[in-house]
């Protein structure tokens, strides 16, 4: 069936489409009502207490100095709802600040700070080797996977989502009141020492349970970081990383409060559309974040459809 | 009475700017949703913009109908196919009032408030996954009808201009 996909894509004639990745992304067992990727997650909600640090870059509300409400998500890689979390390759916070408004910020942010490749041709085909297990030989035909390998080399996943750094991976630009721009990155980088505990490593939900047991002590915080570009880097290519001796400021802090399954939880009708941007925020030229704009809406489609169906389904039997 | 051959100006120029907005929307909205390309954006943005100024038209031209005398059928066009011209406009109506109106209220459920020009727009739904789920496939599906419609009428106007030339084509185009 991949190969399949393949031959008529890589034959040089149509592009790949929308539908293309998500089909590719859903696999052969489709799972009905949920997210074609990162199917497995939860709902979290609480404020953003901006700093205003950005303010001077940015018009946006949500980073003018104040607190302001979120709905977000964490979740894992994969398209299996109930796939064992201790085990995903990624991890992901996803969040809608102000939400219901005109004003709102989506972040969809991923535990590796770089893509391995840099276009949406080359995100499928590296989808695709996923599947055919060929993965060591896409690696070697394609070089600028070498910071996303370095990356991998020494990424140790955490006991927690509360101690992982997630990353903006692709560059945004900040406008400022007189439409200056400036490129950025950002991270949500965890403001706490508390490791965790896994109670059950067995659990399919451990990481979610041991998150969920934690907020019972407390808010879980993250700093969110923004580094600038400098006139050396591309904010077009999410391959490679940006000095450390970029400026750096703080955003603010997320401070998570509540968490809730997804089923019925406020995140489950979000799309966390990294283009579902803000005035005073405007996405680079980076074709992989203009991509994930549109495979992300067919997966809210088709999620959203089955949902309607089952609920019909369900009014029909009452 | 004495019906008029032609459609009033008001009409005329109001369906042919129509014309163009329409096919315009269905071009991008259905290339949007297929394409990964970087332009995919801006189209969206533009496609949104001019969606609420289609409503606005569609209640206008709706107005301007309802308020104008319009030209009858000749006689020698058959029963059958009046019946089918009545029903082809009624149904470029009600999709010209379905396609804005779904695509307004599926980006609600989505959490998505739209604004024009800057000026927020109100929020009429809370954000539901299978609202959205209906909205959106309610503006999926009514976009190919549309796209039918728009061919079946084409056709007849072809057929009425270049074959029967019984005056059914001039009557949108010239006094």
């Amino acid at each position: 069936m991949a190969a399949a996909v393949y031959a008529v894509h890589f034959s040089g004639r149509a592009p790949v489409s929308a539908q293309d990745f998500v089909n590719l992304q859903q696999g052969s067992q489709i799972q009905a009502g949920f997210r074609r990727a990162h199917a497995n997650g939860f709902c979290i909600s609480g404020e953003f207490q901006a700093s205003g640090e950005l303010a001077a870059y940015s018009s946006a509300k949500a980073l003018q100095h104040g607190s302001y409400p979120f709905i977000g998500r964490i979740s894992i890689a994969g398209s299996n709802p109930t796939a064992p979390d201790l085990r995903a390759p990624v991890r992901s916070l996803a969040l809608t600040i102000l939400p219901d408004t005109v004003h709102q910020w989506r972040t969809a942010m991923n535990t590796p700070p770089v893509m391995a490749v840099a276009t949406p041709e080359k995100f499928f085909q590296q989808l695709l080797a996923i599947q055919t297990n060929t993965v060591p030989q896409f690696f070697a035909d394609h070089p600028e996977t070498a910071h996303f390998l370095e990356w991998r080399s020494h990424y140790q996943p955490t006991q927690s989502y509360a101690t992982e750094r997630y990353h903006s991976i692709n560059a945004f630009y900040l406008v400022d009141q007189q439409g200056k721009q400036q490129a950025v990155r950002w991270a949500a980088v965890p403001l706490t020492d508390d490791a965790g505990v896994i109670a059950d490593e067995e659990a399919p939900d451990a990481l979610q349970q041991e998150f969920f047991r934690r907020l019972q002590q407390g808010p879980v915080r993250f700093d969110v970081q923004f580094t600038l570009a400098t006139a050396n880097d591309n904010p077009a290519d999410a391959t490679i990383p940006w000095p450390e001796t970029n400026p750096q400021l703080s955003a603010g802090t997320i401070v998570i409060e509540q968490a809730s399954v997804q089923e019925g939880g406020a995140c489950n009708a979000l799309n966390f559309d990294p283009l579902v941007l803000p005035v005073g925020f405007a996405p680079s030229a980076d074709p992989i974040l203009r991509a994930r704009a549109a495979a992300y809406a067919e997966s809210h489609r088709r999620r959203a459809r089955e949902v309607l169906m089952q609920q019909v389904a369900g009014g029909a039997d009452e | 009475m004495n019906k008029p051959h032609t459609y009033p100006l008001s009409m005329r120029v109001v369906h042919w700017l129509m014309a163009a907005l329409v096919l315009s929307l269905l071009f991008a909205g259905l290339t949007m949703v297929k394409s990964l390309g970087p332009w995919q954006q801006q189209l969206l943005a533009w496609h949104k913009v001019m969606g609420v100024i289609a409503l606005l038209a569609i209640v206008i031209r709706l107005i301007i109908r309802l308020r104008s005398e319009t030209p009858k059928l000749p006689d020698t066009v058959p029963k059958m196919q009046q019946l089918a011209a009545k029903l082809t406009q009624f149904g470029f109506y009600v999709l010209l009032f379905v396609m804005p109106l779904s695509g307004y209220l599926m980006q609600n459920a989505a959490g998505r408030p739209l604004s024009l020009f800057g000026l927020p727009l109100p929020t009429l739904l809370n954000t539901d996954l299978a609202l959205y789920g209906l909205f959106r496939e309610m503006h999926g599906w009514a976009a190919l009808l549309l796209v039918l419609l728009i061919v079946v009428h084409i056709l007849a106007a072809l057929y009425h201009g270049l074959i029967q030339r019984d005056g059914v084509f001039r009557s949108m185009v010239r006094k």
